[in-house]
């Protein structure tokens, strides 16, 4: 009976990794059939991921294996005495220096991804000097501030500033910055297509850039529990060129600054204008 | 040593057997007792209660994901009549949080610390009870306090809400959440009481190791078991308080009017602005700092258990005594200083997390040290497959899924995709099912004889393993690839979103695995109450092990030895030559052949 449990340890790990294997045909792996990151940093996350990926795939399948084939072993062992080992000290050596040169080089490998993601020093100088817009997420949506056009986004909304929500427009192939900032409790931005999370803090104005590199609709969703209809913070990412990017926002100037009679508020168009001269 | 006649075996009687304290009538014998056996017995019917409380919430969760605003079967027409049947938003949010509340703080911990620890520390030692006895049965009754708030949260507006992390503000003010109100304090004081259990049983725990060896038990001595309620009795009181200080501040944010953990101008719920200069990112540092910790809390115990329960069903010595000690050691003080790697898209200061993140890495390697032992443990065994070696296999199996998959984890930029989303679950279910609760099942089987006299059934624990097996990794597997498609945790609906759509029919295969796995745990409740009066009745010592534990007795009278043990060598000697045994008792002073007394003396005497 010893060798039928072997094979019923054997299984499982074989189950694993034909389901493994077959996850990026099936759809099984990153969003969107396992599209490739829509942004630069994401691509070099996911190579990480791929590199940890093969690492402990062949961890994986080498303990199984071995593991099964000492209970074979050990099944149809006919000594009258299991072997007395008490320990190997350059086996206990091997093994311990192998897995930590291993990890040492994973750790160090991760750190500039790691850097120029979170670290301000190392953002686009261009994307922290202008930011984006600043997204508010409170219960159960997320609101995005954008400045009036040609001006720069400020601490304190403006009378001019653009609102929308649930729908942010970012322009592709350069670096933007958005500030995020949350009204009530803790939520977290959330944009799986670029690989892309960070918390949103009550009280804290926490800077996060991204770069898209392709245009399309990506989903934004949120990532920490905020209550009962924390799953229903859907919102999308639209990322465009920059042409369609302006228009939507001149559009969207229009619709906020519309006064009722076909008209845009004087003073608004005045400093759109100006804005485009320059 | 002074020797009182010492007897053939090499054991010494005791003067008087009952010094200690008097077994007592019987309210002070089965129910208010002192004696550590019986507060085992206690822990393990309260926590494998608990079990079943935290299983069905469970159920109901993956019911909520598989057939999502469907009419829950059974209890939904009268449970949620207003719904129509259906489960609630606020209710889902409620059933994982008191899913992982049971499970951790009513299950887990108290199963390896309260029955296990209670079990077989003095057994294993070579005492007569713990040190402080009474304490000991206070740690027992501090559970049930706790067990009713958790219980009255339920009937408060929908129950605690917040998850079990209870970050703040969502936990931390009333206004926040529909079930934040009472609930959550009731939720906090649970908590709280739990913690004291914990405490005074760790306390003991230290203090009965220490102090109350037998002679001859030197810490090198000490069979694995012990050390991994050691190790996790000192984390345990080291990082319990912290946790217990940050409940306590959130009690007075949420009653007193401080403000520790929100700051000012948050408009929640439309209410008017709060005054506040506190920081939620507070909560998160004092909850982990207790919480990563617990992790190690909750799997220390088993790796030390399933060390010795290998190592007697393989008929070998464990491979390599001391590295694991010093691995086990190096787990738990790693275990302090890692806790931000659940805060790395937190908003903390990002450079902290490079830190966190080599320590981190750094807590695998100890780890792989101790797969790759117990993996040469087997090697070249008599391997014997009964029902508790099966459970440590899948212990061993599955602790290497869930070690593997936490390397993503430890990685912050991959983490920063991973974090929050079914990864984790799929992660830390492999840890704590997968291996901590394979680990218990194993121990349970082991260990039965010695608590009841009698031995559980071979073909019951069987099915149930394969059942276990079999639905715990066609629950948990496909949660990895839930986590890379990015569903995110806690989500009543996932469906909403358009790129998760597609993700129904896998959910659905969970759901379906998961009540097979619900299931098959009948059959381990119907073998212990079976076995418990109509199994077969067992000797001594029914494995041929050879620790303390089976010189006494099955079960152990009160003050647990006939005679003090003498110990005389490490606790694994398997595979020796002596008479017809191929083992050889702590107890036994038998010298043993050349060859191999100087294999054995390498780990003892260095």
């Amino acid at each position: 009976m010893g060798k039928g449990w072997c094979l019923f340890f054997l299984f499982w790990p074989i189950a694993a990794v034909v389901s493994c294997a077959m996850a990026p045909f099936v759809g099984w792996s990153f969003p969107y059939n396992n599209a490739q990151a829509a942004s630069n940093l994401g691509i070099r996350i996911d190579d990480l991921f791929y590199i940890i990926l093969i690492v402990t795939a062949i961890v994986f399948v080498g303990t199984q294996a071995v593991l099964v084939y000492a209970l074979w072993r050990g099944a149809n062992n006919r000594e009258e005495r299991a072997t007395n080992i008490h320990g190997n000290h350059k086996l206990e050596l091997i093994w311990s220096i192998i897995p930590g040169a291993i990890l040492l080089f994973l750790a160090i490998y991760q750190m500039n991804i790691w850097a120029d993601f979170r670290i301000k020093k190392y953002y686009p100088e261009a994307a922290v000097k202008d930011p984006l817009a600043e997204v508010t997420a409170r219960q159960f949506e997320w609101r995005f501030r954008y400045p009036a056009i040609g001006k720069k986004l400020q601490q304190k909304p403006q009378p001019d500033d653009l609102y929308s929500v649930n729908e942010l427009h970012v322009p592709f192939g350069k670096p933007v910055m958005i500030q995020l900032r949350s009204d009530d409790v803790q939520h977290s931005f959330f944009l799986p297509a670029l690989r892309i999370k960070q918390d949103a803090l009550p009280g804290l104005q926490i800077p996060v850039w991204f770069e898209a590199n392709k245009p399309g609709t990506y989903d934004l969703v949120c990532a920490e529990l905020c209550g009962w209809g924390h799953y229903k913070m859907k919102a999308h990412v639209i990322v465009q060129p920059e042409d369609e990017y302006q228009a939507y926002l001149k559009n969207l100037t229009q619709k906020q600054f519309y006064d009722g009679l076909g008209k845009i508020a004087a003073k608004d168009t005045g400093t759109e204008s100006e804005a485009v001269e320059k | 040593m002074t020797t009182l006649n010492p007897s053939p075996t090499g054991l010494q009687p005791i003067l008087n057997p009952q010094a200690h304290h008097a077994p007592g009538n019987f309210i002070t014998k089965y129910i208010f007792s002192t004696d550590h056996k019986i507060i085992a017995i206690q822990f393990m019917f309260t926590t494998l209660l608990m079990m079943i409380v935290g299983g069905v919430l469970a159920l109901a969760v993956r019911w909520q994901l598989a057939f999502p605003w469907e009419s829950m079967p059974i209890v939904g027409p009268w449970l949620f009549a207003a719904e129509g049947g259906q489960i609630s938003p606020e209710f889902y949010t409620m059933l994982f949080t008191m899913h992982a509340t049971v499970m951790i703080f009513l299950v887990i911990i108290p199963i390896l610390a309260g029955t296990f620890g209670n079990l077989l520390i003095p057994l294993m030692i070579g005492a007569d009870d713990m040190a402080f006895p009474r304490l000991n049965m206070l740690s027992y009754w501090f559970m049930w306090p706790a067990i009713a708030c958790f219980g009255m949260s339920f009937a408060y507006a929908g129950g605690p809400a917040a998850g079990w992390t209870s970050y703040p503000i969502l936990a931390d003010l009333a206004q926040a959440a529909p079930g934040s109100g009472t609930a959550q304090t009731l939720w906090l004081l649970g908590v709280t009481f739990i913690g004291f259990s914990s405490m005074m049983g760790s306390i003991n725990y230290m203090t009965t190791i220490i102090n109350m060896r037998a002679p001859g038990m030197t810490f090198f001595r000490l069979p694995m078991t012990i050390w991994g309620l050691f190790i996790t009795a000192i984390l345990q009181a080291f990082a319990l308080p912290v946790l217990t200080a940050g409940g306590f501040m959130q009690v007075t944010d949420r009653l007193l009017g401080t403000c520790f953990f929100y700051p000012s101008g948050l408009v929640i719920n439309n209410a008017a602005p709060t005054v506040g200069g506190g920081q939620a990112l507070l909560w998160q540092h004092l909850f982990w700092f207790y919480s990563h910790p617990a992790v190690y809390i909750m799997l220390l115990p088993v790796m030390g258990m399933v060390s010795d329960m290998l190592s007697c069903m393989c008929r070998k010595p464990l491979f390599g005594y001391k590295p694991m000690v010093i691995s086990m050691s190096a787990i738990a003080s790693l275990g302090f200083i890692v806790w931000g790697h659940h805060m790395y898209t937190s908003g903390m200061n990002p450079a902290v997390g490079m830190a966190f993140m080599v320590a981190t890495m750094m807590i695998a390697l100890p780890s792989a040290v101790k797969t790759f032992n117990w993996t040469a443990t087997i090697w070249g065994g008599k391997v014997e497959f009964n029902t508790v070696t099966l459970n440590c296999i899948a212990f061993l199996s599955m602790f290497i899924v869930g070690g593997l998959s936490g390397i993503f984890m430890a990685a912050v930029p991959v983490d920063v995709y991973f974090h929050d989303t079914y990864f984790i679950v799929a992660h830390f279910h492999y840890v704590l099912f997968g291996a901590t609760l394979f680990g218990v099942f194993a121990a349970i089987h082991f260990w039965f004889p010695k608590m009841f006299g009698r031995m559980m059934n071979e073909k019951l624990g069987k099915t149930h393993f394969v059942l276990t097996f079999i639905g715990a990794n066609g629950t948990f597997f496909p949660m990895h690839f839930l986590g890379m498609q990015g569903m995110p945790r806690r989500y009543a609906d996932p469906y909403l979103h358009g790129y998760l759509e597609h993700l129904l029919p896998m959910n659905q295969f969970m759901t379906i695995s998961a009540i097979v796995m619900g299931f098959a745990q009948i059959l381990l409740f119907i073998n212990i109450f079976y076995s418990m009066f109509f199994g077969p009745k067992a000797g001594r010592n029914p494995w041929n092990a050879t620790t303390l534990e089976w010189t006494t007795p099955s079960p152990p009278g009160h003050g647990n030895f006939d005679f003090i043990p003498m110990v005389y060598h490490g606790p694994n000697e398997y595979a020796v030559v002596n008479g017809n045994k191929d083992f050889l008792m702590q107890t036994e002073k038998e010298s043993l052949p050349a060859n191999e007394a100087v294999a054995t003396n390498t780990l003892d005497e260095t």
